[in-house]
């Protein structure tokens, strides 16, 4: 998939992350908005979607430790075609398997179930182990937040990936700097982020979360890496895409999007691509 | 000769890492299925010589992980083991297992994964360590999880059945072993099956409810009741979820007194679940012998089990209670 139709993928997913979100009532755009760019670059060129969706052992396995950006991950499946492409606007509704945050058992293309922070980034550490044991050679990432990283059972892990030498395993943090209440600085200071992973014994990468080209570099470069567990630090703006919402505290906790801020974020974001339908078959190609 | 080599010749010898302990026998069936078994590995947190996994360990070095002293990283990534394809067993002490619950409910319950958690150290049987790490609570947090099975052997025959079965059954498994060495209550011929209660001894007056180490001295209160001339029946509960209903509704319709008993806070746990089922079906009048809502202290297992209520003696008592009140209807 080439740089621009990434680009039209993220857009894609920042639009159905909060048309999700406006029918749902709730829902937090803030850090669904910066993970767009990199969810982009993991399902539209990362991922064999086609191993994904018929479950093959050869899978890429995911897991969205930051589990209440699940609108994000939603928009994106509906966007290449995992889930059906009006599916995530059950978004939190009874019933509905799109649940507030994700759950493995409701949706066959989610690897396990997320929502209290620190346990997904575990759980990716316990795959990565479980796969090198069974000599199957598939790689495991995990999408974390900043704020995520003061739990303290992320340091646990960090350890333990780095004492197996998990070079199968490739973290990533979504560092858009702030958290539920405050900036992340203001709550428990994370700097000097790069240098606490270094010191783990991790590979690090510190790169632009918004830049294409710079996410699928950090990519290629982790895969490289194949004796240690990586970890990409990709500096990010909340809201992303959306101007009232970029660096804008409000909108970064669980909030309902009104008709007026719609119309305004998608006036942003700019118009739907018509590619956008048809992103698995572009995916493919 | 340097400081470390003299340490090395007059290392201490650990205690309690032999014997007929619910651990040790855990440790060896582990061991013994290894052999019949390559799908299943074992899960550390630094405490393998407690919960008798050196013996895995040693013969399955391969099969063995680590994790250091680190529960919840642990318990999370068990589950992310099991998502692909592998049996973990996660073996830690009761407290720390409580440590790492909502790991467990989230990596483990809540996904349905294919893990055993198997606790060592539970009770006031863990002794003069104190309370801090008597974990009295670990039954009822753990049955509380949906779709979580939870059992409590009574003794290293048990146990050894019991750690075959809990590697068969398709499903999350907490399970309790033992620190102290346990007495021996079955021969060869013991039977074990999940979710299955055993009449051991029969009776009509009364029914004794036990589970773990208070199996055996459920037993030594019915040889008491016995000289009192009332016929106590002791059933081994050793699975606390699912609860085998039947066996308890055929002790309150055939004694119409009942009494548990239980290493672990009357809270919760097998008193909780069997008031739970009588409650539903054929309610009679229910003692319960555990911790009364307190935490333990430093002391001998036995000396701790006389202190708090738990021995044969105060299981009797109970049971003259809920006869009494039986009889007054």
């Amino acid at each position: 998939m080439s740089i621009e139709a990434l680009q039209g993928l993220a857009r894609s997913i920042r639009r159905r992350s909060l048309d999700a979100i406006y029918h749902a009532g709730s829902g937090h755009p803030g850090g669904s908005l910066s993970a767009a760019d990199i969810l982009a670059c993991l399902y539209g060129r990362e991922f064999d979607l086609d191993a994904i969706a018929e479950n093959r052992d050869s899978r890429a396995r995911f897991v969205l430790s930051k589990g209440h950006a699940c609108p994000a991950l939603y928009a994106t499946a509906a966007s290449v075609g995992l889930a059906a492409a009006d599916a995530a606007n059950g978004l939190r509704k009874l019933g509905s398997p799109f649940q507030g945050h994700p759950h493995v058992l409701d949706l066959p293309w989610v690897e396990t179930s997320t929502g209290s922070l620190g346990q997904g980034f575990s759980a990716a550490i316990g795959m990565a182990i479980g796969l090198r044991h069974q000599g199957n050679p598939a790689r495991v990432y995990t999408l974390l937040g900043d704020g995520e990283l003061q739990e303290g059972e992320v340091w646990e892990g960090a350890m333990c990936a780095a004492h197996y030498r998990l070079g199968n395993l490739c973290a990533i943090v979504d560092y858009n700097k702030l958290q539920s209440d405050d900036l992340n600085e203001n709550i428990i200071g994370l700097v000097p982020l790069a240098a606490r992973w270094r010191a783990f014994n991790w590979a690090v990468a510190e790169i632009d979360g918004h830049d294409i080209p710079a996410i699928l570099a950090a990519l290629d470069a982790a895969r490289a890496e194949t004796a240690r567990p990586s970890v990409i630090i990709a500096h990010t703006v909340k809201g992303k895409g959306v101007s009232y919402m970029e660096a804008n505290p409000p909108w970064h906790g669980s909030v309902k999007l009104s008709d007026r801020n719609m119309a305004d974020a998608f006036a942003d974001l700019g118009p739907q691509d018509t590619e956008t339908e048809e992103w698995r078959h572009v995916g493919r190609a | 000769m340097s400081a470390a080599l003299e340490m090395k010749e007059a290392a201490p010898a650990l205690i309690g890492t032999s014997g007929d302990s619910l651990r040790e026998a855990f440790g060896r069936a582990l061991a013994e299925l290894g052999a019949e078994r390559s799908d299943f590995v074992v899960c550390d947190a630094d405490i393998a010589g407690g919960t008798g996994t050196h013996h895995f360990r040693k013969a399955w070095p391969d099969r063995f992980y680590q994790f250091g002293i680190a529960e919840q990283n642990m318990m999370a990534a068990a589950g992310g083991m099991a998502a692909t394809g592998l049996i973990p067993f996660v073996t830690t002490f009761a407290v720390f297992a409580l440590r790492a619950l909502e790991q467990a409910r989230l990596q483990i319950a809540y996904p349905r994964r294919n893990v055993k958690i198997v606790a060592s150290h539970p009770g006031l049987d863990v002794g003069p360590d104190g309370a801090s790490a008597q974990a009295l609570e670990d039954l009822a947090a753990y049955r509380a999880l949906p779709g979580m099975t939870v059992i409590s052997p009574a003794d290293p025959v048990e146990m050894r059945l019991a750690t075959r079965a809990v590697l068969a059954h398709d499903g999350p498994v907490y399970m309790r072993s033992g620190r102290s060495n346990a007495r021996v209550l079955f021969d060869d011929n013991h039977e074990f099956r999940i979710g299955r209660g055993r009449e051991l001894r029969p009776g009509t007056d009364v029914t004794l409810i036990a589970c773990g180490v208070e199996v055996a001295r459920a037993l030594d209160a019915a040889g008491i009741l016995a000289a009192e001339g009332i016929a106590a029946r002791v059933v081994n509960m050793a699975t606390i979820k699912p609860l085998d209903r039947a066996i308890v509704e055929r002790a309150a319709r055939d004694t119409g007194a009942i009494v548990t008993a239980e290493d672990h806070n009357v809270i919760g746990g097998l008193g909780g679940a069997v008031a739970e089922a009588l409650a539903e079906g054929t309610p009679c009048p229910v003692e319960f012998v555990g911790v009364s809502d307190r935490f333990g202290e430093s002391g001998e297992p036995e000396e701790l089990a006389e202190a708090y209520g738990l021995t044969g003696p105060h299981i009797a008592a109970a049971a003259r209670r809920a006869i009494a009140r039986k009889r007054k209807g």
